[in-house]
């Protein structure tokens, strides 16, 4: 059978065989990645996004190092009884200046793609400090750590700066007011800071923290708490979104 | 790294090799470089591992000095009596340290286990969270327990198929012992709380580029032996290797594109966002599942049994089928990660569609292997380490069908982001890597050491243990994702939702207690065979004769 012979070109050469490797590895991940750098299609026109907050981006960057996303997914699927459990299925838009995503792979605990306003500031500290105390029945580990863990922002603008090369709008007078902006999203009494603030962030709310210097729980909050609330969904055509 | 170009003169006065000499320079400089990085670090962890970088780095300073004392001033023959001298010393390190990490990472994940059906023994501490620990679990287990089995197996099989030495004189340890660095640098980074936040690639940017300075090198070692082969064709478990290096390499690069916030922070944001970083991520996700896991140990399976069985590979047209069918189709099935999600259906449905071919190829695959077994299948009742060898590729044939089940759109509904995964990849996991990889060490460490095995009794307690083990996690978990996910889309007469999400959690105690219990059966297998390693190790008896020529297909 001669073809099968032919095959011998592979195993007598590895710089042939590299090359053929190279090939056949390639095309499936170029027809499923490259189309959605540029088909307009792949995010959603929406409204209400904008970039995180430099206290937000700091809790982000809490969640990301607590591993959160190994329980929690931030997708709600489209399917009956996800929307029903959770709201609005996610859209694309939701999570276009998520460096990395947070979509997750598991549910050991909910959905948190929409948990933005559904609980307060109070009952996230109590469930952060010891989660049985408020869900009788949890899993979840205790982070009693957060609320006693001064957060580190000395570097904030620095990692803005970053997510702006990365095509994050984050503007110069954002990056410039970075660390104005956290410590006034930190204080509930700083209403003049917060208006400000909220120029630069729509919806932006500042969030009740408790001692004097902002700590990691601070941050984590309010993270949370815009999770899922960005976009006007009063606005949102889904039909004319159909992909 | 090190170069194979030697300044010995003929007159046999002893000289630094080029690859001592840079080596040396390279280390030195990284003491400076690291201690330099630590003292203006902008956190004390990422100071920690740049003072472990310098450690390292004085080490194998001190290590390259002390060899070049030692050593004779001729380099190794490459043939001693027309045989080739082949280098097993970083095939033992990679072999030994593969059953220490697997040890670590099996208990990691009873202690993980267990913290789900018992959430108080977290004890409020940051570094033993569950979220924490998760990444050390999956990251020992694969890439510090699966990888170093990998570089053992791979850098033996390519010697003993190409009948040639090592290629490199440090470079071999610089593979082996950089790797294990960076498992290090990884491992304890996570404890630590530095993480990318991607599943599988949770390593910094650090740690990324320092892995991609060892597995060039790996690439290099691996390619040079091949072209110092003296048989005329490339043995097919080699192809596999090669596929499995080159792929891991371009998918390490592509998922790990960050741009570090300082050289001074460990923290980075990847260049990707959102729904192309998700795709990225799964392209990534699903091919160290296809590339790492797969085609790495079915190297494995391609030399270790037939060499066992003492049968040559049963089709060698299938192997060639089986190649590359493969190692196309693997590529695509990423997206079966993203169902329903934000990812636009033509990339879910593309997905999916690849991953149910994808059961052909690797059905093929286990049929070459289980088949290989023709004419000898009755050496499974007189030899544990064939029979683990061949219950591998059994389970490997059941996730590899399950895993394309759970592509399918309507499935995935009910089986994504419940336990129905956990299990799906324990089987493969536990039931096929685990299982040919201990076979693989059965047969490798009593080989590179010249030994017989200590106990074959023991061998069949492993296997019995940890089956019991494994049968306990995968119906645990069947039950339970299955369970959960119809829980979570369970309504009432009404209309409504039948169950809260906490309800869901609550149901899954007993499961998650079965599941930890089984855990701790495969860990306890483990402990068996380390013991019966160690014991064959340090036994005194040389095995009676170097075992035979391999009966392997002839390549033609």
């Amino acid at each position: 059978m001669s073809i099968w012979n032919k095959h011998a070109i592979f195993e007598k050469n590895s710089i042939i065989l590299i090359i053929g490797i190279l090939i056949v590895i390639s095309i499936g991940g170029l027809v499923e990645i490259l189309p959605l750098f540029y088909l307009k299609s792949t995010i959603e026109k929406v409204e209400g996004m904008r970039p995180y907050t430099p206290l937000e981006l700091a809790g982000r960057n809490i969640y990301v190092r607590e591993g959160c996303y190994n329980c929690h997914s931030q997708m709600v699927r489209a399917l009956r009884d996800e929307v029903e459990r959770y709201g609005h299925y996610s859209l694309a838009a939701e999570s276009m200046y998520d460096h990395p995503f947070q979509w997750g792979s598991k549910r050991n605990g909910p959905d948190l793609a929409r948990l933005g306003g559904k609980y307060s500031d109070a009952w996230h500290r109590d469930h952060l400090n010891n989660p049985r105390a408020v869900v009788p029945g949890s899993i979840m580990p205790s982070y009693s750590w957060l609320a006693k863990t001064e957060l580190d922002s000395r570097h904030i603008a620095d990692d803005m700066k970053v997510l702006a090369i990365e095509g994050v709008p984050y503007t110069q007078e954002m990056i410039a007011k970075a660390a104005v902006d956290l410590k006034a999203q930190a204080n509930p009494d700083d209403t003049a800071g917060a208006a400000d603030l909220a120029k630069r962030y729509p919806k932006a709310t500042a969030r009740s923290s408790l001692g004097k210097t902002v700590t990691e729980a601070d941050a984590l909050i309010a993270y949370m708490q815009m999770l899922g609330t960005l976009v006007d969904f009063k606005q949102f055509n889904g039909k004319a979104n159909w992909r | 790294m090190a170069g194979t170009g030697s300044l010995t003169p003929a007159n046999g006065t002893k000289r630094m090799t080029i690859g001592e000499l840079s080596l040396l320079v390279i280390s030195v400089a990284m003491v400076f470089l690291s201690i330099f990085i630590a003292a203006k670090a902008h956190t004390a962890a990422y100071a920690f591992h740049m003072y472990v970088f310098a450690a390292a780095s004085i080490a194998s300073a001190l290590a390259i000095v002390n060899r070049y004392m030692k050593r004779p001033a001729a380099p190794a023959p490459q043939f001693i009596d027309g045989k080739p001298n082949y280098n097993w010393g970083p095939i033992k390190f990679a072999g030994v340290i593969a059953m220490f990490w697997g040890i670590a990472g099996f208990l990691v994940g009873v202690i993980i286990a267990s913290e789900l059906a018992w959430p108080a023994i977290n004890m409020d501490l940051p570094w033993i969270s569950f979220g924490r620990l998760r990444p050390l679990h999956t990251s020992a287990v694969i890439f510090a327990f699966g990888g170093n089995v990998l570089l053992a197996t791979s850098l033996y099989v390519v010697q003993r198929t190409c009948r040639a030495r090592l290629a490199g004189d440090l470079a071999p340890w610089f593979v082996v012992l950089g790797y294990n660095l960076f498992i290090v640098i990884a491992g304890t980074g996570y404890l630590l709380g530095i993480t990318q936040g991607k599943e599988y690639a949770e390593p910094e940017w650090y740690a990324d580029l320092w892995l991609t300075i060892v597995w060039v090198t790996y690439l290099l070692v691996f390619l040079a032996t091949i072209w110092k082969r003296t048989e005329p064709h490339i043995y097919v478990a080699n192809w596999f290797t090669l596929a499995f290096i080159l792929t891991i390499a371009v998918l390490h690069l592509g998922n790990n594109a960050t741009i570090p916030v300082s050289i001074f922070s460990p923290k980075s944001y990847i260049l990707w966002s959102g729904v192309q970083d998700a795709m990225i991520q799964w392209w990534y996700g699903h091919n160290a599942v296809g590339f790492f896991l797969t085609a790495g140990f079915l190297a494995i399976m391609y030399y270790f049994v037939p060499k066992r069985a003492e049968r040559p590979v049963y089709s060698y047209r299938l192997s060639i089928v089986h190649f590359w069918a493969l190692i196309f189709m693997y590529i695509w099935a990423g997206p079966h990660h993203l169902h329903y999600t934000a990812l636009p259906d033509w990339a879910q449905t593309l997905g999916m569609t690849f991953s149910i071919m994808l059961w052909m190829p690797s059905w093929g695959g286990m049929i070459n292997g289980l088949m290989t077994l023709s004419g000898a299948w009755d050496k499974l009742r007189t030899d544990p380490v064939l029979r683990m060898l061949v219950v591998s590729v059994a389970f490997y044939g059941m996730s590899t069908f399950e895993g394309p089940l759970m592509s399918i759109k309507v499935v995935n509904s009910l089986s994504h982001y419940t336990d129905w995964t956990v299990g799906h990849v324990h089987s493969g996991a536990l039931g096929w890597v685990g299982y040919v990889s201990f076979g693989a060490l059965y047969c490798l460490i009593p080989w590179v050491y010249n030994r017989k095995l200590y106990s074959n009794k023991l061998v069949n307690w492993h296997f019995w243990v940890s089956t019991i083990g494994i049968v306990l996690y995968i119906s645990a978990m069947w039950v339970s994702g299955i369970l959960q996910g119809l829980m979570w889309r369970a309504y009432n007469s009404l209309g409504f939702l039948e169950y809260s999400f906490i309800e869901t959690v609550e149901a899954m105690h007993i499961f998650y207690v079965i599941r930890a219990l089984g855990g701790l059966l495969f860990l306890t297998g483990a402990l068996i065979m380390a013991w019966n390693l160690y014991k064959t190790i340090v036994s005194a008896e040389a095995a009676e004769a170097p075992e035979a020529t391999p009966a392997l297909a002839p390549a033609e």
